[in-house]
């Protein structure tokens, strides 16, 4: 079933503060095997000019997606998110995230598309910190894959 | 922000040194848990072949942290990555054994920008076929 055009340029409301900690920073670049200082010791951040220890280039997905969680589980929008793979993924980044970011995340629906059966969802994330000011962009593309004929 | 790479010192086609990541059943676990994707598809075989998938998969977002790395280990300041983006285009297929899958990333410098921005262009292989396509990094230099 198609979704619902009108739903293109949508804005959800702000989501409530992610506060970043070193610990949870630390927690990810080990996950990913990531043995950067600039992850997890505040002097080596600082002698490349960031105020405390920063987050890998990806680490904030974990929050974008998550206030993302609010459009594809809009029964409004009627995605089936049982279906629903990761299609495309973007940042554009005024700065890197860093321990101690009190973060927000408001997400826009940018397009809705169906392609082959699949209805194809773009949904952009702005993050900004405490003070208003721009952190980071993500654009996800999600994919509803068409159900199986029977 | 301080990469160790000056502008001046790349051109058009200069590789990035290669690296290959290991991507174990155990890795995928440890992901889950740190970024709070916890989707059955990537820990649990009999889910993922019930979906129909071939095996468990990797989270496409740990192939995306691990390529990257091929291009903040060279410019040394994560923090010089401006923009980086990729598409998801075969699963990395992660078997229950001791060595897992393997994830091959190449990058080379595609094109030289204003304002000491370069942009990388990676390619990310497993089991020879290309798991991310499009991807792409915009990287400030000193």
């Amino acid at each position: 079933m198609a979704l619902d055009q009108s739903f293109v340029g949508r804005t959800y409301p702000p989501t409530p503060a992610y506060e970043v900690g070193r610990e949870k920073i630390r927690e990810f670049a080990e996950a990913v095997g990531d043995t950067n200082p600039a992850y997890v010791d505040p002097e080596a951040a600082e002698a490349l000019g960031h105020p405390d220890v920063i987050a890998p280039p990806t680490f904030v997905f974990s929050i974008t997606f998550k206030a993302a969680g609010q459009v594809v589980r809009d029964p409004q929008l009627g995605l089936d998110y049982s279906r629903v793979v990761h299609g495309d993924q973007k940042f554009a980044y005024t700065r890197p995230v860093r321990a101690g970011d009190r973060l927000t995340v408001t997400s826009t629906i940018e397009s809705i598309k169906s392609l082959a059966g699949n209805d194809v969802v773009d949904v952009r994330g702005e993050v900004h910190d405490a003070s208003g000011e721009h952190v980071v962009t993500a654009w996800t593309k999600l994919v509803a894959r068409a159900a199986e004929e029977a | 922000m301080t990469a160790n790479r000056t502008y001046e010192s790349v051109e058009v086609g200069t590789e990035l040194p290669a690296q290959t990541f290991p991507v174990t059943r155990a890795a995928l676990v440890q992901y889950a848990g740190a970024s709070g994707d916890f989707n059955p598809i990537h820990w649990n075989e009999r889910f993922a072949r019930e979906v129909g998938l071939p095996d468990v998969i990797a989270h496409g977002m740990f192939t995306m942290a691990e390529a990257i790395r091929v291009v903040t280990d060279w410019v040394g300041d994560p923090g010089a990555v401006v923009e980086y983006g990729v598409r998801f285009t075969k699963p990395v297929v992660v078997p229950d054994d001791d060595k897992g899958a393997t994830v091959e990333v190449s990058g080379k410098v595609a094109v030289k920008l204003d304002d000491n921005l370069v942009r990388v262009d990676l390619t990310a292989m497993s089991e020879g076929k290309k798991v991310l396509g499009m991807s792409r990094a915009v990287v400030r230099l000193a």
